[in-house]
């Protein structure tokens, strides 16, 4: 173990920035969204709207991803060298498991399928597409190889969103390899943002209303998650040496590190609502729960990009 | 002249005690790779070239150390000088992290990135420890020390090497290099310059580097890491997923209990409904 300023870098940064910031913001929340509507759906079936929109955040948040990745390349019609090594006599695929890029590269391209399948899966059921074939189609995923299949594509949701966070360990860079917590930071974060945007737009469909408290709840454990990791990873900054600490959280740092603490915040204290429903046996229910406001979302939202952007900008 | 032969490692043996800052080796080396070099900049000292970077592949160091109070005549140092470049170390995390195969060992055991696979993802510059590798702004790839791939194709020793005027920069087979540093510094020792040492040229340092060094202070005053900071990207790999795995089953156990519906009776969606039903959105009940 290093002792206290022993961490020396005599390094250059990679210049990852704005691509890649919101590349890892919306991996983030895609790879979060399909989670949580694969956690949705394996509950109880009334919340089967709910994860619907999951769903459908995941499609669109997901697709922008490969378009930033390859406009941040210097070469971007190498992107598909990623996948397949043109090198002269080991031509071929390539898989790097002890790369992360190498790693998330591939995982991101068969995340897409999952999402690409889940979104027009969606589509069909809420009977946006109406194709006698789609149908036939979607009732391959009826019943246990439905599940399977969204329970594959949480997990891969689950690693995309949290992968980006051991890309940046697995440097020599500054903060980004003094530390092993990002990739749970990252994961705790993209959750936390995708239970805010999915409990707002659940709002925006009458039938999945009802599961706006339990994403709420969902929201504020996420965010917990998220505060106990910025903290370990606080206290895995410090055997690195002040300087780690001071590069980390110095100005202008401390801005985007406010930002997200008052996302984390927002989404701890969000609005109450209270809501009464009438069963069919007549009684009154009336539940009272956190419920997802526009601003605050905005401002949860906000501190899951101002997070990454602290972490991605402070340490090169 | 060196014969050199595929198959066989080969490095640089750069002896800091004797460079005169001459700067040979860097107009030698964008001479031959056809480097056009960046505007040069002038501070307070010698350097104009500031650090290796994708046009200065190698790059003379000039350490001020000239003291405060004035000293007896060969009492005092002024400088400490490097020719510094690419370490073609034997664990190279550029290697390592490259996700598109662009960056390999070649026959003569020196670490090159192919300019025509490098697609310009930059891990390899976040991976490095030595910060050598730049983006080409030309070019759009990464780009570093060949250690004259080409020339040695060809059996020439690598540019810098043949140009140096007063053998600081020794190319060869590494443990002929090796041998030959070894009885420098017992040489050097001998003569009373016991802060002479070597740097690189056993394995505590990234496994060996084929490009290693005689010092003449620590490592750290060169702006190099010393053997303890010597470490790989990968060593994060294990722990940062076991975190994010943690982290993933802390999140998705909790999430399952915070989704779970407290007991109310809903209806259930049929999986796909027999007639298309409307459901027009309608604003959130905040309050």
């Amino acid at each position: 173990m290093m002792s206290l300023a022993d961490a020396e870098h005599f390094v250059r940064g990679p210049d990852w920035t704005w691509y890649i910031l919101f590349y890892f913001f919306l991996a983030g929340l895609s790879g979060g969204s399909y989670a949580i509507a694969t956690l949705l759906r394996l509950g109880n079936r009334a919340d089967e709207p709910a994860a619907r929109v999951g769903y459908y955040i995941a499609f669109p948040t997901m697709l922008v991803c490969p378009i930033l990745l390859t406009l941040d390349l210097g070469k971007p019609l190498r992107f598909w060298h990623m996948l397949v090594n043109t090198t002269p006599g080991d031509e071929g695929p390539i898989f790097k498991y002890w790369s992360p890029m190498s790693v998330g590269a591939w995982a991101l391209v068969v995340f897409s399928v999952f999402v690409t399948v889940s979104f027009f899966e969606v589509l069909v059921r809420d009977r946006v597409i109406r194709l006698k074939i789609a149908d036939l189609a979607v009732r391959l995923l009826d019943g246990a190889r439905g599940k399977l299949w969204n329970v594959v594509g949480a997990v891969l949701g689950l690693f995309i969103a949290g992968y980006t966070g051991v890309l940046l360990a697995v440097s020599n860079q500054p903060v980004w390899s003094d530390t092993w917590a990002l990739g749970g930071l990252f994961l705790a974060s993209g959750l936390s943002g995708s239970a805010a945007l999915l409990g707002w737009l659940a709002h925006y469909r009458r039938d999945a209303q009802d599961t706006a408290a339990g994403l709420a709840r969902s929201e504020r454990l996420f965010q917990v998650l998220e505060l106990a990791l910025i903290v370990v990873f606080v206290v895995t900054l410090i055997p690195a040496g002040d300087s780690a600490l001071t590069r980390a959280f110095g100005f202008p740092w401390t801005l985007l590190w406010a930002v997200a603490l008052i996302g984390l915040v927002s989404g701890l204290r969000g609005p109450m609502a209270s809501r009464a429903s009438i069963g069919p046996d007549g009684t009154v229910a009336v539940r009272t729960a956190r419920v997802a406001a526009a601003p605050s979302v905005a401002l949860v939202l906000l501190g899951v990009l101002a997070l990454r952007a602290a972490v991605i900008f402070s340490g090169q | 002249m060196v014969d050199i032969t595929p198959g066989v490692a080969y490095g640089f043996f750069t002896d800091t005690s004797v460079c005169i800052g001459c700067k040979a080796c860097e107009v030698a080396c964008k001479e031959w790779n056809q480097l056009p070099g960046n505007e040069p900049t002038f501070g307070d000292g010698f350097d104009n070239t500031g650090s290796l970077d994708a046009q200065n592949w190698r790059h003379v160091k000039f350490l001020d150390i000239v003291p405060d109070k004035p000293v007896g005549v060969g009492q005092g140092k002024a400088w400490l000088m490097m020719s510094d470049v690419c370490k073609h170390c034997q664990h190279a995390s550029c290697l390592d992290v490259c996700p598109t195969g662009a960056i390999i060992r070649t026959e003569f055991d020196t670490v090159f990135i192919q300019p025509d696979v490098c697609n310009g993802c930059r891990d390899c510059i976040s991976a490095c420890p030595y910060g050598v590798i730049e983006m080409d702004e030309n070019a759009k790839v990464a780009q570093k020390c060949t250690l004259c791939y080409d020339r040695l194709q060809g059996g020439m020793e690598p540019a810098c090497a043949k140009a140096c005027p007063t053998q600081s920069i020794q190319f060869g087979p590494i443990q002929e290099l090796r041998d030959r540093a070894q009885q420098r510094v017992t040489d050097l020792h001998g003569q009373g310059v016991t802060q002479a040492r070597l740097y690189g040229e056993d394995e505590s340092v990234y496994g060996g580097l084929n490009a290693f060094f005689l010092l003449m202070d620590e490592p750290e005053a060169y702006q190099l890491p010393n053997a303890a900071n010597a470490v790989l990207p990968s060593r994060n790999n294990e722990r940062g997923y076991l975190a994010t795995l943690i982290t993933g089953v802390v999140a998705v156990i909790g999430g399952l209990i915070a989704l779970r519906r407290r007991r109310e009776r809903s209806p259930e969606p049929a999986e796909v409904p027999p007639e298309p039903t409307e459901v027009p959105p309608e604003p959130a009940e905040r309050t």
